[in-house]
């Protein structure tokens, strides 16, 4: 039998495990578009355990999961569940994971999939711990960016939050995988931290810092958004000097390539002003779908069902 | 081998080359302890108010590779786990073990590719600082611009410099 596999961190990816994933999905987009219909997980149970709330990754697993055939299990309500009784993540994790054919685990602290792929019967997916790792984010950015633009020579800005956003994090990591030029763009006191910097330019990424949107707009492929809490500043005069410099508007986009695509992992709240959404450079709502044959490509992972999907016509 | 028989009689002699401290029968010495870390390592071991057998402690004594600390402990031989404690905060000892005032046991220290259970992470949002009965968890790596020894968590990769290292209680 094969060793169980586990989603928990995408840090250690070759570019090969990530292709592998991007081609299934890639493979399984007309079923998650309910063009094709699927049996493929015809009598599978997938259990979703959400320490905290995160509506749109849950509904995204859901989707993907019913778009094979398959069904899901949920715990609920934190409050009303056996943790609420002060159950263990581990003793929970023992437990459900006998109940499902692999279980989803969103939970507040670092390392939560870690420890609970250590004491599951069934695969565990991380769907983010803490401010640690959401390899499923990972994934579904790094195949919307393939889908939309190109995964190869990309230029890709990174913009907004870039000291404590993880996902932008994750995907540094990942995008020097593939020898991508990154072009950082954040208020100074958010940018990325230094340590990570080092591993990119280590690993021969060409890295360029700046503050200014307008230094790198004209020349990237992929503007990749996130959001700036308010939380980070104290003074608020200040949050609103630094978030109206980091705003994407038709003016400031006015001077992208016209194939020139916007990410953003959603919520926004204003960071992209809504007159950019009809654009042809809007990518955010696309990638928000793309969460959904990714998650697919990596139930069918976890479950042992590569083979089956390619060899699906 | 004998148990640094010349100490037995450094009090006679005046002897200001030996250290100042009585050979033991049965325990452990460290020796070559980094400066100043000899009380770190008592710590370590749980040796306090409440323990009954000898131990003598040598702070920033003159040996052969110039300042370093000892401690004898009579009565008491290490675990690996707290052999391994001790090459965190101290790369560079020697674990000496006595049976009837012969060294039967003479060694360096060796760091661990990774310690389980011994240090504290630093995350307070680390899984290993919640109520789950998991142990931590560090992979050793170097603190590439001091060139001194770090930490990373397993589960949340916090890294942990020297002077950041906490053991569990
Ligand atoms: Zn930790």
């Amino acid at each position: 039998m094969q060793p169980m596999h586990h989603i928990i961190s995408t840090r250690e990816y070759t570019k090969e495990m990530f292709d592998e994933i991007l081609e299934l999905a890639e493979k399984l987009e007309p079923i998650a578009k309910g063009e094709v219909q699927s049996k493929v997980m015809d009598g599978k149970i997938l259990a979703l355990l959400f320490f905290e709330p995160s509506t749109r990754t849950r509904m995204s697993f859901e989707t993907a999961m019913l778009r094979l055939g398959g069904q899901f299990i949920n715990m609920g309500a934190v409050e009303a569940s056996s943790i609420a009784k002060g159950e263990s993540l581990s003793d929970t994790i023992r437990v459900v994971s006998q109940y499902a054919d692999a279980v989803v685990l969103r939970h507040p602290r670092e390392g939560a999939a870690l420890m609970a792929s250590e004491c599951a019967s069934t695969p565990i997916i991380n769907a983010g711990d803490g401010a640690g790792h959401h390899p499923t984010q990972t994934l579904l950015d790094l195949y919307t960016i393939k889908r939309e633009s190109h995964l190869d020579n990309l230029n890709i800005a990174l913009a907004g939050d870039l000291k404590y956003g993880r996902t932008i994090h994750s995907l540094c990591y990942a995008l020097s995988r593939y020898h991508a030029k990154i072009n950082l763009v954040s208020p100074p006191e958010l940018r990325l931290p230094d340590r990570i910097v080092d591993d990119l330019r280590k690993r021969n990424i060409d890295v360029t810092i700046t503050t200014d949107m307008e230094d790198v707009i004209e020349d990237i492929d992929i503007l990749y958004m996130t959001r700036i809490q308010r939380e980070r500043f104290p003074d608020p005069a200040e949050f609103n000097r630094v978030s109206n410099s980091m705003r994407i508007t038709r003016e400031l986009i006015q001077t992208a390539k016209p194939e020139m695509k916007i990410m953003h992992p959603l919520p926004r709240v204003n960071e992209i002003s809504f007159d950019v959404d009809d654009t042809e450079h809007a990518a955010y709502f696309k990638q928000a779908f793309y969460g959904v044959p990714v998650r697919m490509a990596i139930l069918c992972k976890v479950l042992g069902m590569e083979d089956r999907i390619r060899e699906m016509k | 081998m004998a148990n640094e028989s010349t100490d037995k009689n450094s009090d006679k002699h005046g002897d200001k080359n030996n250290l100042r401290i009585k050979a033991i029968e049965n325990g452990t010495v460290i020796d070559h302890i980094t400066p100043g870390q000899a009380l770190n390592v008592l710590n370590i071991l749980r040796v306090g108010a409440n323990f009954t057998n000898t131990v003598s402690i040598v702070m920033n004594a003159g040996g052969s590779r110039g300042d370093k600390d000892v401690v004898k402990i009579e009565g008491r031989e290490l675990t690996e786990k707290e052999v391994n404690a001790i090459s965190l905060i101290s790369p560079k000892a020697t674990v000496n073990i006595i049976r009837d005032f012969e060294v039967v046991q003479k060694g360096k220290i060796e760091t661990p590719d990774s310690v389980c259970g011994i240090v504290k992470c630093i995350n307070p949002n680390c899984i290993t600082n919640s109520s789950e009965p998991i142990e931590t968890r560090f992979v050793v790596t170097e603190n590439e611009k001091k060139k001194t020894l770090a930490l990373r968590c397993v589960f949340c990769e916090s890294v942990l410099t020297e002077d950041l290292i906490q053991f569990i209680e």
